[in-house]
């Protein structure tokens, strides 16, 4: 059984699609550079080395996924060559390492290379040579610009979609709210400010009683904690990175700070996060997630999650099942099985970004029940929808419906 | 670092200096020379680009070599200096739109004088604890070029990306190959004014100080004066570097000027020889190559595989490429006398 659940009708239209667009065309095989009768070539540019490695596992994982494709006889009889390098996440390597894959091993695309830097520094390449840079792996707003940057495109649900729902809530439920927001001093923060403050959109200036910012290097962030405290706020948006994400939960409790606490889903983990603040100085903090807790055990008898462990088993048996990126993987792998069987005999790059740019309410076992890849040539944010959770004794509880908050660059 | 120290103390002061010690032959330099010019005719662009990151990485362990094989001292901070030059020529094509080659002697002159104030304070510090206070530079760097007051400027976290200039006068050159043999022009002239310094006046009160201290200012040596202007040579050549860099790799950002680029190029300074000018280029096609070819036999050990070729090599020839050619030479010469 395919892991990717194609709606019907989803399938017929692209079908309807592929024809009228490719006519008479359709028996015809076309293909461009790393694609052939028998083989595609994909590259992939991961930090298995350096201060970013732990996200090298999802590298490993869409290594072990595309192994599953081929045993299962590859995409349209093609068997994906997955070509996998280190940057160590240093954009000067990245560089080389893009060029490499490009012009040494002529990839056909290049595909969920990680990191805001890494990716900055080859997109200007990778649209000048006209090679689909796809599902970059990073939060980062500006990716989904197809106007200026029509090869590359993004993938998870962005900074900015984050918090544009977090404002709306708020809008909602606490019209009258005044809001503190701590934010971490770098573009990762100032995106989501910038979401969050377009999300209350007029009210912004009324609504947000004080921004304050942190920088990395600080050792605490407890001072911070007091002042936002002092402004008697009783919303609290708090855009950390999970060291400071735990030491701002800690900090509240005790000194008795009890506002509405929205945390980015940066630092949503449990294991990283809550535990170490005390699970019990987190209770209704409210969050988002838009793929399966790995952990939860609502998921226990889910037909994605038994997939899911079926090809743990079988593929990558010593894969650390808690951690998100190896969920994250499984899923991006899948996005881009599908863009390649939707492309058909016609390989071509521009076909890849063209079908990258179609996708229609695609649903991947991994994603909550509900949220849908979704594309389009003027919208190159696959992912632009979340579910709100709050947490409840040792667990995040979902609540709410699918929430979207599409965005450009 | 024994292997450096045993050099530094065990280097013959006298013969260091007069020709070879520090340079290779006629013969073999032309044909170094001639491989260098000749190779990218003939290969492809992606190898032309490797080829000239060689050749920068290659400046950049030079500079080093200046500074711990001519003077002595130790730095673990040059990626700071490759930092600010590279900011400098992205900062000075993106914003003023000045023309490439005009911001790197102002990249060099910058770290000439970034170089040369640090300078000051090292002074009072040798060994390992000035090896400890340019590591302190080096951490610092990447932070420094994220600050908030910088950004409009530095671009923060983003960096900034910088436009490749195509070849002029409307030479039938693809982007890589321009760069590479303007890269190359400029290379060339740096090592031959390096060769010429250490083979100066200036160049022999340096390794005067490096052999002994004491003993070089007694002999009327201004050592503060020469132990600051090396470093503010070395750290001004690493600029221009770090300039060539950025245009190469047409982006700069916080994240590719780490402690790991400073201690890269100190590999390569060692696997090169220390002392040793033509070994910089060996030594950063160690730093280079190295790490492509220990992934290449185990992705998840890529690290562990890179310290053991690492140690083989120190292990073998703890002179690094400077024993090498060494030994190549004596067995040439005997094949001669035969």
């Amino acid at each position: 059984m395919s892991a990717i659940h194609l709606r019907l009708g989803a399938f017929a239209a692209a079908l309807a699609l592929l024809a009228v667009s490719s006519g008479h065309a359709l028996a015809q095989k076309k293909y461009d550079v790393g694609a052939s009768d028998t083989e595609i070539k994909i590259g992939n540019i991961m930090p298995y080395s350096g201060p970013a490695s732990a996200y090298g596992v999802i590298g490993k994982t869409e290594a072990a996924y595309f192994n599953k494709i081929n045993a299962e006889g590859g995409i349209n009889g093609r068997k994906i060559n997955f070509v996998t390098y280190d940057d160590a996440y240093s954009p000067p390597k990245t560089v080389e390492q893009a060029r490499k894959l490009v012009e040494s091993d002529e990839v056909l695309l290049i595909f969920n290379s990680l990191g805001t830097p890494p990716n900055t520094a080859i997109q200007k390449y990778m649209n000048q040579k006209k090679v689909p840079q796809l599902f970059v792996a990073t939060g980062a707003t500006k990716w989904n610009d197809p106007q200026n940057f029509p090869w590359t495109m993004g993938w998870q649900p962005n900074y900015q979609i984050e918090s544009i729902i977090y404002a709306r809530y708020i809008l909602k439920n606490h019209p009258n709210a005044k809001i503190a927001v701590l934010y971490q001093n770098d573009d990762y923060g100032k995106d989501y400010l910038k979401g969050f403050k377009d999300g209350l959109g007029a009210k912004a200036a009324s609504m947000i009683v004080i921004e304050e910012s942190y920088e990395v290097s600080e050792p605490t962030i407890d001072t911070h904690i007091v002042k936002l405290k002092a402004t008697g706020a009783d919303v609290f948006f708090n855009i950390t990175t999970p060291k400071f994400a735990a030491q701002a939960i800690k900090k509240n409790a005790e000194i008795g700070w009890k506002p509405l606490h929205f945390l980015n889903n940066v630092s949503s983990s449990i294991g990283s996060v809550i535990k170490p603040a005390g699970m019990e100085n987190a209770q209704d903090i409210i969050s988002s997630n838009y793929l399966k807790d790995p952990t939860d055990r609502q998921w226990k008898d889910d037909p994605g999650m038994i997939a899911w462990n079926e090809f743990l088993d079988k593929h990558y048996p010593e894969a650390n099942r808690s951690d998100s990126a190896v969920m994250y993987g499984y899923i991006v792998a899948q996005g881009i099985v599908h863009v390649l069987k939707a492309c058909g005999d016609n390989l071509t790059r521009e076909n890849v970004m063209k079908q990258a740019a179609s996708i229609r309410d695609l649903e991947i076992g991994g994603l909550l029940p509900g949220i849908k890849v979704n594309t389009s040539p003027t919208d190159f944010a696959p992912l632009a929808q979340l579910q709100l959770m709050r947490f409840k004794g040792d667990t995040w509880e979902r609540f709410g419906e699918i929430l979207s908050g599409d965005v450009g660059g | 670092m024994s292997a450096a120290e045993e050099v530094v103390t065990e280097a013959p002061a006298v013969e260091a200096v007069p020709k070879r010690a520090m340079t290779l032959g006629y013969g073999t330099s032309l044909v170094v020379l001639a491989a260098l010019i000749l190779t990218p005719l003939f290969v492809k662009n992606f190898v032309i680009f490797q080829m000239t990151m060689l050749l920068i990485y290659g400046l950049a362990v030079l500079a080093l070599n200046i500074l711990t094989g001519g003077s002595g001292q130790f730095s673990l901070g040059q990626s700071a200096f490759y930092a600010i030059g590279a900011y400098t020529t992205a900062i000075l094509m993106e914003h003023f739109n000045v023309n490439y080659a005009l911001t790197l002697p102002v990249a060099g002159v910058i770290c000439f004088g970034a170089g040369f104030l640090f300078g000051q304070p090292a002074l009072r510090l040798s060994g390992i604890y000035l090896a400890l206070a340019t590591f302190a530079l080096a951490l610092a760097m990447p932070q420094l070029l994220k600050l908030g007051f910088l950004e409009h400027w530095t671009g923060g976290v983003q960096g900034l990306v910088v436009t490749k200039p195509d070849a002029p006068f409307g030479l039938p050159l693809s982007q890589d190959m321009w760069l590479y043999y303007f890269t190359l022009a400029v290379s060339i002239g740096i090592y031959i004014a390096s060769v010429n310094l250490l083979r100066s006046r200036s160049g022999r009160a340096l390794m005067s100080i490096r052999d002994n201290e004491i003993a070089a200012s007694a002999m009327g040596v201004n050592v503060a004066l020469y132990k600051t202007l090396a470093f503010g040579v070395s750290a001004g050549i690493t600029g221009i570097a770090g300039g060539l860099g950025a245009i190469a790799v047409q982006f700069v950002a916080p994240d590719g000027y780490t402690i790991t680029l400073a201690i890269s190029l100190f590999v390569g300074m060692v696997v090169g020889g220390v002392g040793w000018l033509p070994g910089s280029i060996v030594g950063s096609a160690f730093i280079i190559f190295v790490p492509n070819i220990a992934e290449g036999i185990s992705k998840g050990l890529s690290g562990a595989v890179f310290g053991v070729l690492l140690f083989l090599v120190i292990y073998l020839v703890p002179h690094g490429a400077r024993q090498v050619a060494l030994v190549a030479q004596q067995l040439t010469a005997k094949l001669k006398r035969n």
